[in-house]
């Protein structure tokens, strides 16, 4: 066994990447329980591969075949209906964790230098993520499947001059059809898991080479002992391998609950129109895009012109990206930043929320003007943060890690 | 009992408002039982019979509703199979969409999924709340499907249905006020044994839309009973690991 170890390391690092980014990755001894979201991301992504794989073998992506063989896998495929809502309820659960991370991340400052890179990087999956989800959606072709897909297209129709011509050529149609259904099919099973993988992977790259922020926002690399090994240090494995069993069972037991006893969600994980098949001459009464959409579908909601619309629901998702060098606050964990901040970070969470409940509804006059005052909110997160952070008055940092 | 239920649901001037009644009308609670095998046993007869003949179940086969409703095969092709195919194929009708539609002005949509689309309570009281109306090509329409394109197939069972008012005064001034309907007797059943066929036949569209529903729990509590357990060994796993980190 040892022979072969080392006749393997002799040709590729085996050895030394195991040590470096698993047995001898010196992660900080204080993660709560905010931080088993990034481990359950990897799960959920998983699972997704996994079912999405053997979903791919039974399904027909066209648009006579396909929500038949939706149906031929809820019902003749052995286990098909398992897979199914592992896949469907997984691409929930994937955005729950999802913005739990990226929750974890703003509150404890894990964006701030020198973890740019490992920010941008993440900010790419969710948007990856985000279109990935998209496309699978329409794929049931189920009502909502067709609509939601020819509300969210015709947004590109906003943009002047080049709008129509670009959604033609995202539809490869005039209207959203077979050619729209086989191209998302191939850009969802091949192209954007690619991506999404490769992102993965780079983004565990930079976390690694610039190891893990923790709650405290301290730096462990800064006290280190004779060995070179941080002193709140402990190696992942197998101390947070262990702790990750932990949450994953957590997770499991939720994610087991949805699949096996309300598969549907309540009608937010798998919407009722879509349980009928796509008719192009029957609008259903309410289009409401999927619920981790919703946030953003609110912003495009409560600004009254249409293009205005797309231009602030692209920015409430880009204004994310450049959210390292708003922040020019030099502490980076809400436990040592001022009240100021703390306030911003729970306004613009209640925001957040707010959006993405009245995402999902019908707009009436009085939900227009909230979702405008938490559009607001949501934007004012970011400027106030840009004008507080240069001078804000921070508590103390401590010189090793707390609880 | 279906007079007592619907007396609560809308205080509205007749006519104008049973029309555009819509998605606001009360439904009533449909208190299906997926583990009763004789009321989906009738509830399969009864869609076989009434329902098949314009809407299709094209997703699911005719085998396995023998096979989940504990329905001997053959009697299953003898008395249920009305198109003469094999009980492997799927549940297809005879008429084609375009006859239903030349037919009725609209094509029967497939019923596979239907209780997943509407709801259990709106099948549940769109089956029961058909009522006599001179006006409609077929004689009737319906409280939460106003000006539906489909006959009521049920009336032989429940007889014609009829909307009833009350006269009482509001303000001082005589309104007519729609209480509920009421069938003229002429029906097979009595108001109760039509509410408990509709049930059944609800009960069966409710297992059509998701043949697995009853497995799926079952299985379901066994899952999580599994993760509880290892739940508590992964806890205490960790704490030994732990330790030693101060």
């Amino acid at each position: 066994m040892k022979a072969l170890i080392s006749w393997i390391d002799d040709r590729i690092p085996m050895t030394k990447t195991w040590e470096k980014h698993i047995s001898k990755y010196p992660a900080p001894k204080n993660f709560n329980f905010w931080y088993f979201f990034g481990s359950l991301a990897m799960l959920v992504l998983v699972n997704q591969l996994l079912t999405g794989i053997w979903l791919t073998m039974h399904y027909n992506p066209t648009a006579e075949g396909a929500f038949a063989s939706v149906e031929y896998i809820m019902r003749d495929v052995p286990w098909g209906w398992l897979l199914r809502y592992m896949h469907s309820t997984g691409a929930s659960a994937f955005f729950v964790v999802v913005y739990l991370h990226m929750y974890r991340g703003l509150i404890y400052g894990s964006y701030q230098k020198p973890r740019e890179l490992l920010w941008l990087f993440g900010m790419l999956i969710f948007l990856v993520l985000m279109a990935e989800a998209f496309m699978g959606y329409i794929l049931p072709w189920g009502q909502m499947s067709y609509w939601g897909a020819q509300v969210i297209i015709s947004l590109f129709g906003a943009i002047p001059v080049i709008g129509d011509d670009l959604t033609l050529w995202i539809r490869g149609d005039y209207v959203v059809s077979g050619a729209t259904l086989n191209r998302f099919f191939a850009l969802h099973v091949v192209a954007l898991p690619l991506v999404l993988v490769m992102l993965v992977f780079l983004h565990i790259i930079a976390l690694h080479e610039v190891g893990s922020n923790n709650p405290d926002g301290i730096e462990i690399k800064k006290n280190k002992d004779a060995n070179g090994w941080p002193k709140d240090g402990i190696p992942f494995h197998p101390y947070y391998s262990v702790k990750d069993i932990v949450g994953v069972v957590g997770f499991l037991f939720f994610f087991c609950f949805v699949i096996f006893f309300m598969p549907d969600g309540g009608g937010y994980f798998l919407e009722k129109p879509n349980f009928e098949i796509a008719n192009p001459l029957k609008t259903p009464e309410h289009i409401a895009p999927v619920w981790y959409f919703t946030p953003f579908y609110a912003i495009l909601r409560a600004i009254p012109d249409k293009l205005g619309g797309v231009i602030m629901m692209g920015l409430s998702i880009l204004v994310l990206f450049i959210l390292p060098w708003l922040d020019r606050c030099k502490v980076k964990s809400w436990r040592y930043r001022s009240m100021l901040h703390r306030l911003n970070i729970a306004q613009f969470i209640v925001c957040f929320i707010i959006l993405g409940v009245l995402g999902v509804l019908p707009p009436t006059e009085g939900r227009t003007l909230l979702a405008q005052i938490t559009t607001f909110g949501y934007f004012a997160f970011f400027v106030l943060l840009w004008f507080y952070s240069k001078n804000e008055a921070t508590k103390p940092l401590p010189e090793r890690l707390t609880k | 009992m279906m007079k007592k239920l619907l007396l609560a649901l809308v205080f509205v001037v007749p006519g104008l408002a049973l029309a555009a009644g819509g998605s606001n009308v009360h439904l009533d609670k449909a208190e299906y039982d997926l583990s009763d095998k004789a009321s989906l046993q009738n509830g399969a007869k009864l869609f076989m019979n009434y329902c098949f003949g314009c809407h299709s179940t094209q997703y699911q086969r005719y085998n396995r509703v023998a096979e989940d409703l504990d329905i001997p095969i053959e009697l299953m092709e003898q008395h249920l199979v009305f198109t003469g195919v094999k009980s492997g194929e799927l549940m297809k009708n005879a008429a084609s969409e375009e006859q239903i539609a030349k037919w009725f002005g609209a094509p029967a949509p497939d019923l596979t999924n239907v209780a997943r689309v509407r709801g259990a309570d709106w099948l549940y009281t769109y089956l029961r709340t058909f009522y006599e109306d001179p006006s409609r090509p077929y004689g009737v329409n319906n409280l939460v499907f106003p000006s539906v394109g489909m006959p009521h197939v049920l009336q032989e069972l429940q007889g014609i249905p009829r909307a009833v008012y009350e006269e009482p005064l509001i303000d001082g001034e005589p309104q007519q006020v729609f209480v509920g309907i009421e069938s003229d007797g002429s029906g097979e059943m009595s108001e109760d044994e039509y509410d408990q066929a509709v049930l059944d036949l609800v009960n069966y569209l409710v297992y059509s839309a998701e043949p697995v529903k009853q497995e799926r729990k079952r299985l379901g509590y066994w899952v999580l009973g599994f993760l509880v357990i290892f739940f508590i060994f992964s806890y205490l796993l960790k704490k030994e690991y732990w330790r030693d980190v101060h």
